[in-house]
């Protein structure tokens, strides 16, 4: 381990051990600003982790968040706390699995297509199984933690995530999703299983948000699908990421601290037009800066290597190895 | 001779259009085969089939007796069947010597760490481009995106060197040093198929040539005798000069 | 029950297909994806909503209103934020992301403002809801009209597009966007105008749906994404296809409603996707590509 890499992770411990401690000192209100801010950067975090080097545009965040709130909200009487979360887990990772399984062989396009009406599917279908076979529509969650608790998991998971993207990053697994983001027929020929990796990735980020949804449950008391199904947060993790830099370890990070605070501000001062200010800044983001705001700042003051010059370009959309169904 | 390819009636269709007619041929290990034929003959489409990007409609590939027809593009690749392109494919957003590193990753012998690194240096000295590993793909010129796509294919010790039309588009120099490359990787005892346009190339470097027209075999053999042959001639130049 | 089922199912069909054809033309012919679709529709219904209960406007009256407010809304939009992004775009897959992320946040701002304006509630009106007898079935005339308006601007839109020579360049942007240049079609102003005509479209079908369906502010996001579905199934760019795999998907869609469970219909239109997808990328009646 070289001088640098041994400074930054001491910084990063003392950043942790600061955020660790920061509930002893703060109130109410300022942990749960903390949670959700943990909660935005993992979020943020995970998506790269699949859709920065493969740029499949993943809309399915929801669905897979929900997935693990309502896990929890179906199962936090019935079994102990860590199993609770280690069936979320494993539903997030099936589901994760036989969507991967049967989309990403396909052009990009099919997958973004199929993951924008996910969440959609999955609230439908857990709203008909309650209706139709529990009965019972909405659910109570009883825990016997309070909001640090929360916190503090969704900090190790937030570290764990961090951990695992800059493993991945120097790794051999890193080094096959470059090259699949270059070009995936290169990729191929150079001996690398695509469709392995890329289910691997898809499958560990889902898994992931799972969990973020499973931890951040019991801040709901009461939870419906329709309350834990909401297409924002999709929405909101996607800004994040990219506007951050989705292929960058800090990226999504970077982008998700300044955008939450700034979106808790806006949903506090205007309840009413949030919706529409979060599209609006996000066309914006679209036009401006499509590389992110670290592709941004190391184009603008030229540090490191250059970086393709947009999100998309080169991208995983409509490939022309796509039509092979291979 | 150890056979290394062999290839029996393989077929392609493309919905009713059949590129490929029931092409055979075989490949000894260190043999310089070239692969001819005029522009939409097949020959690509040949070599697609071998190394995996496109499946066969029909008919065998066996590489050292093992079927590899059907099988998944990477796991050809790990066989030890490297290939470039026609239309040279480098990956623009990496440095030169990641480029080359990522064949040598997830090749046959699935380098890491240091190792990975000296046999990207190795291979990128054998081409020609030593000392330029930090440089961005993207800022080469076409002929260093060739030996960069050469270096990549070298990268992970390949069994069958497939080259696709490696010396087009090159000037006379730089066909020169290509060629020069080539006979040394054959001097080492390299096998290699290429798809070659370029006569002086074959001739210098090809023992013997198969020719493809319109998706049949037309002629296999001696080099020399196979370009004199009257069916390749009429293939090549038209009707009139046969 | 039976007769019921294939009218209703045939009245939902009709529907989507008309809807699919709006974005068939605008994925096909102008190159973006637009996921902001479903909500052009909804702000189309809500729009006759409007017109009907306020002005007391009668909705066949409202479709000459909204559909070409739809067309300039499809043309304003393409000029204003897809233009900037076709033109920076190196290829075809960068538009692609490009234009998913950017219609993406519009889905969010036209779904804002509906909401401003009339809340989450589901909505809907009265029109001409007296029961038609056909083949012993009781059919609501409304339902019939739907189908019928989404037969006849289909079909017309399918023979202008066969069988004049404006429909003739627009098809050829859709297949050969680089050589229709070199015979002399501006591609630019034939996509322009083909996303537009998908805003059109969209209208239409927004206050089709209004006459016979209950529909909220957030609904958008299903009908594109049924929408979506019927175009891969029929070929993108394939108006025909669109047209049966629209019909398809509406017999299917009633089916499940009315002899499995209403719940589960977005989860049997997601069935046939899957399947769709794994069995004929290429769509059902796409022809295969190479």
């Amino acid at each position: 381990m070289n001088g640098r890499l041994a400074l930054v992770f001491a910084v990063a411990l003392v950043a942790l051990a600061a955020l660790a401690f920061a509930p002893f000192y703060l109130g109410r209100y300022q942990i749960g600003l903390l949670i959700g801010l943990t909660g935005y950067v993992t979020l943020a975090s995970a998506w790269a982790l699949f859709s920065g080097p493969t740029r499949y545009v993943s809309l399915a965040t929801v669905a897979f968040f929900g997935i693990g709130a309502y896990t929890v909200a179906a199962l936090n009487e019935v079994l102990p706390y860590p199993l609770v979360l280690a069936a979320a887990a494993a539903i997030g990772l099936a589901v994760a699995l036989v969507v991967g399984l049967s989309t990403l062989r396909l052009a990009g396009v099919y997958f973004v297509i199929f993951t924008f009406g996910l969440a959609e599917l999955v609230r439908q279908l857990v709203t008909w199984y309650e209706v139709n076979v529990t009965g019972t529509l909405g659910r109570y969650i009883f825990m016997s933690f309070g909001p640090e608790q929360i916190y503090w998991q969704l900090l190790a998971l937030m570290t764990i995530t961090l951990l695992i993207s800059w493993w991945i990053g120097r790794n051999r697994l890193g080094l096959a999703l470059k090259v699949i983001g270059d070009d995936e027929v290169v990729a191929t020929h150079c001996g690398i299983d695509i469709a392995r990796t890329k289910l691997a990735l898809f499958a560990l980020s889902a898994v992931i948000i799972t969990l973020v949804g499973a931890i951040q449950a019991p801040r709901w008391t009461y939870v419906e699908p329709g309350i834990v199904f909401n297409p924002t947060l999709s929405f909101l993790t996607l800004i994040m990421a990219l506007l951050g830099g989705a292929n960058r370890l800090w990226g999504p990070a970077l982008g998700a601290v300044p955008l939450f605070l700034l979106f808790e501000w806006l949903s506090a001062r205007f309840p009413d037009h949030y919706s529409i200010i979060l599209g609006l800044l996000f066309i914006l983001i679209v036009f401006v800066l499509p590389g992110g705001v670290a592709a941004f700042a190391e184009r603008t003051f030229g540090q490191r290597k250059p970086d393709p010059q947009t999100y998309g370009a080169e991208s995983a959309l409509s490939r022309d190895t796509a039509d092979a169904r291979r | 001779m150890t056979q290394l390819l062999e290839i029996r009636d393989l077929r392609k269709r493309f919905g009713g259009l059949t590129a490929v007619h029931d092409i055979s041929f075989t490949i000894d290990v260190g043999e310089t085969v070239g692969l001819l034929g005029p522009n939409g003959s097949g020959k690509t489409t040949v070599l697609n089939m071998i190394s995996g990007l496109l499946p066969a409609s029909g008919g065998a590939i066996l590489l050292n007796g093992e079927k590899i027809v059907g099988m998944a593009a990477h796991r050809i690749a790990v066989r030890g069947v490297a290939r470039t392109f026609q239309l040279v494919r480098v990956l623009p957003s990496m440095s030169v010597a990641e480029n080359v590193e990522a064949a040598a990753a997830f090749g046959p012998e699935k380098l890491w760490g240091a190792a990975v690194r000296g046999k990207a240096l190795a291979c990128l000295d054998r081409v020609g481009l030593g000392g330029r590993e930090n440089e961005m793909t993207a800022e080469l010129t076409y002929i260093d995106q060739k030996r960069l796509e050469l270096a990549r294919a070298l990268a992970s010790d390949p069994r069958l060197l497939l080259l696709d039309e490696w010396l087009a588009g090159l000037n006379p120099t730089e066909l020169a040093t290509g060629i020069e490359l080539i006979s040394d990787l054959k001097r080492d005892g390299m096998t290699v198929l290429l798809v070659e346009h370029v006569m002086d190339a074959i001739r210098a470097l090809c023992g013997r040539c198969v020719v493809m027209n319109a998706g049949r075999k037309i002629a296999d053999g001696e080099t020399g005798n196979v370009l004199s042959e009257p069916e390749v001639v009429r293939a090549y130049l038209g009707e009139s000069h046969a | 029950m039976l007769t019921t089922a294939i009218i209703a199912g045939l009245v939902l069909g009709g529907t989507y297909a008309l809807v699919a054809m709006g974005l068939t033309l605008q994925y096909g012919i102008a190159r973006i994806m637009n996921l902001a679709y479903g909500e052009t529709m909804i702000a189309a219904a809500f729009a006759a909503f409007v017109l009907k209960n306020a002005l007391g406007l009668n909705p066949m009256a409202g479709l000459l209103l909204v559909v070409p407010a739809g067309f300039a809304f499809g043309y304003a939009i393409y000029g204003v934020m897809m233009r900037p992004l076709v033109a920076r775009a190196g290829d075809r897959s960068a538009l692609e992301i490009d234009s998913i992320l950017a219609t993406f946040g519009l889905l969010f701002v036209i779904q804002g403002v509906l909401l401003v304006l009339f809340g989450s509630n589901y909505m809907s009106y009265s029109y001409l809801n007296i029961p038609v007898s056909i083949l012993g079935a009781n059919i609501a005339a409304n339902r019939l009209l739907a189908l019928g308006l989404a037969l006849t601007i289909g079909l017309t839109l399918y023979g202008l597009l066969r069988y004049t020579r404006w429909g003739t360049a627009i098809r050829a942007v859709a297949v050969a966007p680089q050589s229709a240049v070199l015979v002399g079609i501006d591609v630019n102003r034939a996509a322009r105008f083909a996303f537009a005509l998908g805003g059109a479209l969209a209208a239409a079908g927004g206050v089709v749906i209004s006459m016979y369906q209950t529909f909220t502010a957030t609904s958008g996001v299903t009908f594109t994404m049924k929408a979506l579905i019927v175009v891969i199934m029929g070929g993108v760019g394939n108006l025909l296809g669109a047209l049966s795999a629209g019909l398809i998907l509406g017999m299917v869609e009633t089916f499940v409603a009315t002899y499995l469970e209403p719940g589960l219909t977005l989860a049997a239109t997601y069935a046939i996707f899957l399947a769709l997808l794994l069995w004929r990328p290429q769509g059902l009646f796409g022809k295969a590509t190479r």
